[in-house]
């Protein structure tokens, strides 16, 4: 982390006129289904600055994959329209021609996935497929493009890259495929990296090495990441800042600590406390009561609010994504009356009051 | 109360006496040594957990204990007596207590079966009961997973993630069991519906005396439910303990890296800061490491540990673990628990 929490940062680089990376306004997405126009996401807004790292946090269903898909277009068959914009480095992703974001998808923004067997073809060696982007996006000679693919397989940690470049994906364990994959994403040097669960079918031991090495590209190579994640833990080891997701919507937006530490959205608080905890409490875990609104009958007003434990008058209005101070966003009318547990028990601990004092 | 303690109040519900499970690879030049030598014993009444990586032999135990697979040495003893001794009909009775719950229920649930059709088929299998005593029973199951009554006629997908695995606990609660493994029970649940799922468990185990053999590559998950818990690694266990001893006071460096590499929702403050991170992957089951199988991981392995499997011991009381160096003081590190102080 450079000089204070990325928060602030945000908020320095803001004064300062500094432009972020990725700048989504008013981002929303419909889908065609037998049952009508279904609205999957709606007034999502975010920035990502140059080189940070940023988690998008959510359960199933709630948007977050469709929302990385849709900053690269990749929407599928059935997509009946997007609202607002994606603004990337200026230029208006939402309004690019089929042609323009050809040549912005792997080489400015590129992606990976959770399941690098099904992105990786099975009839083409593993040097192929990363040298691929290479060619599709520079005028490069055969040579070269094979130096830079050893290079890129030995820089994401693959022993004896001259070696594996051959070997076809069936003959790598998961943890080499998703390195691959990070390979040819990385190929182009993208200013944004997009990553969809990229670390959900692996073991926790390889899960460690995998993250490390994003954290560490990034770091080194001023990637910035958008990492996309169910797993809190994974956004805590990785991410300086965390965007939690709703039913469609961006609920809260923080630093990582600040949001782990003291969650200002009901939701946030009620998913780090129904974690269970590496160490034995054996306790009743607290839950979240009912279950998340499919998308056909989505309630008017805060769209938590029929499992919320503070629901209050007021909640049947519209909900604002509202700046909380210091940086952070929250879409929640209490937040300021409200004062939510966090990852630790009891929040107001020593430790916890230090980590939000920082 | 000590663990000695426990242990005299509690005989063991099923005791695994060096079990092996072989498979055959498909080309059938190789045998996978899916599960090489196990020894352990369930206790009535408590929870056992099993922490492993994919292909660590865990899901294959699971199957083993509830004969869904024969071991290919070695024995599974249910209350002191061996089902496979049994007479067919008697095996078949029998196998009724121990049941068994798999990660997904959308496979386990027919979908074209009604709820209360798929938690009554157990039962009428069973030939339990009149029909009229039957849905009782299956009626009973749903409403004590805490399924309301009009669920009964409906269809798996009318259903979310978490009641289809509520269903799938009813119908194996249906049988009145007396030990039930878990396997990835809770794995494919979203956050939110994990915490109930595993409260209900819970509540479960209170009120029917039930014992879980909990299988999971969480190991939140598994430090919540278990009172004990065996860490699995390539067929074999390398360490077995109370779980707030194996998720504290680690002994093998397995356990030690494996805990050092969850990631935890703690502010970067709060989180140790050297973590290990494992070179490598799992070797494969076919042509396991000679000697202790973690040494082409560890990062303390000596030559001893190519030339001589480690000792399955009690290092400390009701404490096992495989490796010949857990007990050198410098070796283990104490585990910074991410706990406020």
């Amino acid at each position: 982390m450079g000089a204070g929490p990325p928060a602030q940062r945000r908020a320095e680089g803001a004064r300062d006129g500094a432009r972020p990376l990725l700048s989504v306004r008013g981002l929303g997405i419909r889908f065609k289904t037998t049952q009508g126009i279904w609205q999957a996401t709606r007034r999502i807004d975010f920035d990502i600055a140059p080189g940070e790292r940023v988690g998008i946090v959510g359960e199933s269903g709630c948007g977050k994959t469709i929302t990385g898909l849709s900053i690269l277009r990749l929407l599928p068959g059935n997509f009946a329209g997007l609202d607002g914009k994606i603004l990337f480095d200026g230029v208006d992703l939402a309004s690019c021609s089929a042609r323009q974001m050809r040549a912005i998808r792997g080489k400015r923004i590129a992606m990976i996935f959770q399941e690098p067997m099904s992105a990786l073809d099975p009839v083409f060696t593993v040097g192929h497929q990363i040298a691929e982007t290479l060619r599709v996006h520079s005028n490069i000679g055969q040579e070269e493009a094979r130096a830079k693919t050893l290079e890129m397989l030995r820089r994401v940690g693959i022993a004896s890259p001259e070696r594996r470049i051959d070997d076809y994906p069936h003959q790598l364990s998961g943890g080499m495929r998703q390195r691959v994959m990070i390979a040819a994403s990385l190929i182009c040097g993208p200013q944004l990296l997009i990553a969809d669960e990229p670390t959900t079918a692996l073991d926790v031991t390889v899960q460690a090495q995998i993250l490390e090495l994003l954290r560490d590209i990034s770091e080194t190579s001023k990637t910035a990441l958008m990492l996309i994640t169910h797993d809190l833990g994974v956004v805590a080891e990785t991410c300086t800042r965390m965007i939690t997701m709703y039913a469609g919507e961006v609920i809260e937006d923080a630093a990582v600590d600040e949001a782990l530490v003291r969650p200002l959205h009901p939701y946030t608080s009620g998913l780090l406390r129904s974690l269970p905890h590496l160490s034995p409490r054996h306790g009743r875990l607290p839950s979240i009561p009912g279950r998340v609104p499919s998308i056909a009958e989505m309630p008017a007003g805060c769209r938590f609010r029929a499992r919320c434990a503070h629901a209050a008058k007021g909640c049947e209005a519209e909900q604002k994504l509202q700046d909380a101070g210091g940086g952070r966003r929250v879409r929640c009318h209490r937040f300021a009356e409200l004062n939510l547990p966090g990852a630790l028990h009891p929040p107001d601990a020593p430790a916890a009051a230090k980590v939000a004092t920082q | 109360m000590t663990a000695a303690s426990v242990e005299q109040r509690r005989e063991p519900i099923v005791s695994v006496r060096d079990l092996q499970v072989r498979f055959q690879t498909s080309d059938r030049r190789a045998t996978v040594k899916a599960v090489d030598g196990v020894n352990f014993d369930v206790r009535r009444g408590e929870t056992f957990g099993i922490i492993g990586e994919s292909g660590s032999g865990k899901t294959t135990i699971g199957r083993a204990l509830v004969f869904l697979l024969n071991p290919s040495a070695g024995a599974i003893l249910h209350d002191g007596i061996d089902p496979l001794a049994l007479p067919r009909r008697e095996f078949q009775n029998h196998r009724r207590d121990y049941q068994i719950i798999f990660q997904d229920p959308n496979a386990a649930l027919n979908p074209r079966m009604t709820i209360l059709a798929s938690v009554l088929e157990p039962l009428e299998l069973a030939r339990i009961g009149s029909h009229t005593e039957r849905e009782r029973q299956a009626r009973e199951a749903l409403e004590r997973v805490g399924l309301p009554q009009e669920f009964g006629e409906r269809y798996p997908h009318q259903l979310s993630g978490g009641q289809k695995q509520r269903v799938v606990i009813a119908r194996a609660l249906t049988l009145k069991p007396k030990l039930i493994v878990c396997d990835e029970v809770v794995a494919a649940l979203d956050m939110s519906i994990r915490g109930d799922v595993l409260n209900l468990f819970a509540d479960l185990q209170r009120d029917l005396g039930l014992t879980y053999v909990f299988i999971t590559h969480d190991l939140a998950v598994v430090s919540h439910i278990s009172e004990r818990v065996a860490v699995m690694y390539l067929g074999q266990f390398v360490e077995l303990g109370p779980t707030e001893e194996v998720a504290e006071r680690p002994l093998h460096p397995y356990t030690i890296a494996l805990l050092s590499a969850e990631p935890r929702p703690l502010p970067s403050a709060m989180r140790q800061e050297s973590r290990i991170v494992l070179q490598g992957e799992v070797p494969s089951p076919i042509d396991p490491p000679s000697g202790c199988r973690f040494r082409t991981r560890c990062p303390h392995a000596q030559p001893l540990c190519t030339e001589c499997a480690p000792e399955w011991r009690e290092l400390k009381p009701d404490h096992w673990v495989a490796c010949h160096f857990a007990d050198r003081p410098n070796f283990r590190t104490t585990r910074n628990t991410g706990e406020a102080p």
